[in-house]
């Protein structure tokens, strides 16, 4: 109830702040449509720097459906006032981009605004885009309008009123939409400075590891202390984070381009994209992304518990068997640690779950979706692989595997709220296993690892 | 001992209660429908069906299954008397070395309980968890067609009802 008299405030002073908004915000003309340009137009190594940029961007996660044709758009993003659907971003001049201009892309990307002067939800995060450079936007525009046209008009959004007013969103541009930052710190080398301008911009990593105000902005006075997203929690990345083991630049480089590492687990839910995309591009990004983002995990703090070793976990196994019921404990030994303590070398072996940051997270959210949706492996590629258990284990046993989890392996105070967990992860698994039809098996951009 | 439902009818299994169901299955049980593939939940080969639901039999212990009800492919129907699952089979002879067959059977029959007509997307999505090194995938799409047309007639499958 506080919470929504708290919106409603806040809904209030967003409509006096709309007001002020309306003459100097709101209206943007519409940008002259053009005869979308040829591919020759175009300069090739644009085009592939574009390709790169985009990956960094993890443009494909929402603006292509899985198994659809790749930029279509068409993506419900759940926010808490209404689905907003990813549009089409392919050049396909009715229902895509392709009468856009260089300048009209850019504009989008800088003040989130489309061609005809609309003002774009945030939900597509120009707060951080806003920062991208005029090259790279140009170089984003010639890899997008030399993709395949594809005809897919944007689905109408689910939000109702008053949050189907796009002049509104001018309110919010003037409250958190902040342009022209300056990030560069001469007294950092080449690679932190590439590293901030990628993080804080394009590859927008913020816009789900830093927690949201009313509004759905993000919370300047909590940057990167944690967020949620379609059932996943995205981990604290600065002091706050939950990993058992601290993470440095080489552990970040590994796993952004790998998507695991010994020491912390598995890139999992909407992650396991952004590092299948990282994968793809120059070593050197990646690099600098993982510089950039140690400085923000802050050193590592000298009173840290000493990294546990794999004996430290190893229990002895051979008596198990004949534990009683089917404790957590009982479940652990049987179904787990048969995998997670066999020793076999990553990533087709059990991560040491001592270092598993699921288990030390503020939350068993993502714990309670790999136990039940286990890891898919990604086809043709060396990634981490987990049988799923949610049709073999009901609530109450996953309840007591997860507790046992946490009071073993994690740190922190025992899960409060493990069933509601667990039913949401049940939830969220029924939606991902009753895919809409026009499922392919072709990977919607494939990895093309080795490129370079 | 620990007393396991398979088929309709209990069982007195004597094993640790940490013993992979398809252990107790193939060496206890003398049920050599669902195969030991890869031992790591990868392939699919073990699948049966707990419950009405799909299960790696080789990945989860006897612990889990207190009063559950465990149906393999021996389950379903017999060879004088195939279930529609098993019929489609054998008339669209979607078998090459039938290795990975009765774990995709029992996951199509999971399927088709729960979705009676799934279309091939659906199809493909289910199965996803199995691997067939033959490849005599079209021709299993085909089978799970046949069987969801087969099921349609009730007189068909006699032996469904202990599917549960």
């Amino acid at each position: 109830m506080r919470r929504w008299r708290g919106s409603a405030s806040l809904l209030a002073a967003l409509f006096v702040v709309g007001g002020f908004g309306v003459v100097a915000f709101v209206w943007w003309p519409a940008i002259a449509a053009i005869a979308p340009p040829a591919r020759r137009s175009f300069d090739d190594a644009a085009i592939r720097r574009g390709r790169d940029l985009a990956a960094i961007g993890n443009c494909s996660s929402c603006h292509s459906l899985r198994g659809g044709k790749a930029f279509a758009g068409g993506l419900p993003v759940p926010t808490p006032f209404g689905a907003i659907f990813s549009t089409n971003i392919t050049p396909d001049v009715d229902s895509g981009i392709g009468g856009w201009s260089e300048a009209a892309f850019r504009r989008a990307m800088r003040s989130g605004v489309d061609r005809d002067g609309r003002h774009l939800y945030p939900t597509f995060p120009y707060d951080h885009f806003t920062d991208v450079t005029d090259d790279d936007d140009g170089a984003l525009y010639a890899y997008l309008m030399t993709r395949d046209p594809v005809y897919a008009p944007a689905r109408q959004n689910l939000v109702s009123f008053p949050f189907d007013q796009r002049w509104l969103i001018a309110g919010w541009k003037l409250l958190f939409l902040r342009q022209g930052h300056d990030r560069s710190d001469p007294t950092r080398s080449a690679e932190w400075n590439r590293g901030a301008y990628l993080v804080e911009g394009l590859a927008h990593c913020g816009a789900c590891h830093t927690p949201r105000n009313a509004l759905g902005a993000e919370r300047k006075d909590a940057t990167f202390a944690g967020g949620d997203v379609d059932n996943w929690q995205a981990y604290a990345l600065n002091s706050q984070s939950p990993a058992q083991v601290g993470w440095g630049k080489a552990a970040l480089s590994a796993y952004l381009r790998e998507g695991f590492h010994p020491d912390h687990g598995t890139a999992r839910g909407p992650m396991a994209e952004v590092v299948r995309n990282l994968a793809t591009v120059p070593a050197a990004d990646v690099q600098a992304i993982a510089a950039y983002m140690a400085d923000i995990f802050g050193p590592r703090s000298p009173d840290a518990p000493p990294q546990p070793r794999r004996q430290d976990v190893t229990v002895a196994i051979a008596d198990a068997g004949r534990l009683p019921g089917d404790s957590g404990t009982a479940i652990y030994t049987a179904a787990c640690a048969t995998c997670h303590e066999s020793g076999r070398p990553l990533p087709y072996g059990g991560i040491n779950l001592a270092r598993s940051t699921a288990l030390s997270a503020p939350q068993p959210t993502n714990l309670a979706n790999i136990v039940l949706a286990g890891v898919r492996p990604v086809e043709g590629e060396h990634s981490p692989i987990m049988p799923g258990f949610a049709d073999s284990m009901d609530d109450r046993q996953v309840a007591a595997l997860l507790s046992y989890l946490r009071t073993r392996f994690g740190k922190g105070p025992p899960w409060a709220n493990v069933d509601q967990s667990i039913r949401d992860a049940r939830r969220t698994q029924t939606a991902d296993l009753h895919p809409p039809t026009t499922l392919d098996n072709a990977p919607v951009d494939p990895p093309q690892r080795g490129k370079k | 001992m620990i007393t396991l439902r398979v088929n309709g009818n209990d069982r007195q299994v004597d094993a640790d209660p940490d013993t992979p169901l398809l252990y107790v299955l193939r060496d206890d049980l003398g049920l050599n429908a669902a195969k030991f593939g890869c031992g790591l939940g990868q392939c699919g080969a073990c699948t049966v069906i707990v419950d009405g639901k799909a299960v790696l039999s080789c990945v989860t212990p006897l612990l889990l299954l207190e009063g559950r009800h465990v149906t393999t492919l021996e389950g379903l129907g017999t060879v004088a008397n195939p279930a529609p699952i098993q019929r489609a089979f054998i008339e669209e002879q979607a078998a090459q070395c039938g290795y990975c067959i009765p774990g995709i059977m029992m996951r199509a029959q999971a399927l088709l309980m729960r979705r009676a007509r799934p279309d091939d997307a659906e199809i493909r999505a289910a199965l996803a968890p199995h691997l067939c090194r033959c490849g005599t995938h079209m021709r299993i799409l085909s089978a799970i067609h046949r069987a969801a047309r087969l099921m349609d007639t009730a007189d068909l499958s006699p032996t469904s009802e202990r599917v549960r």
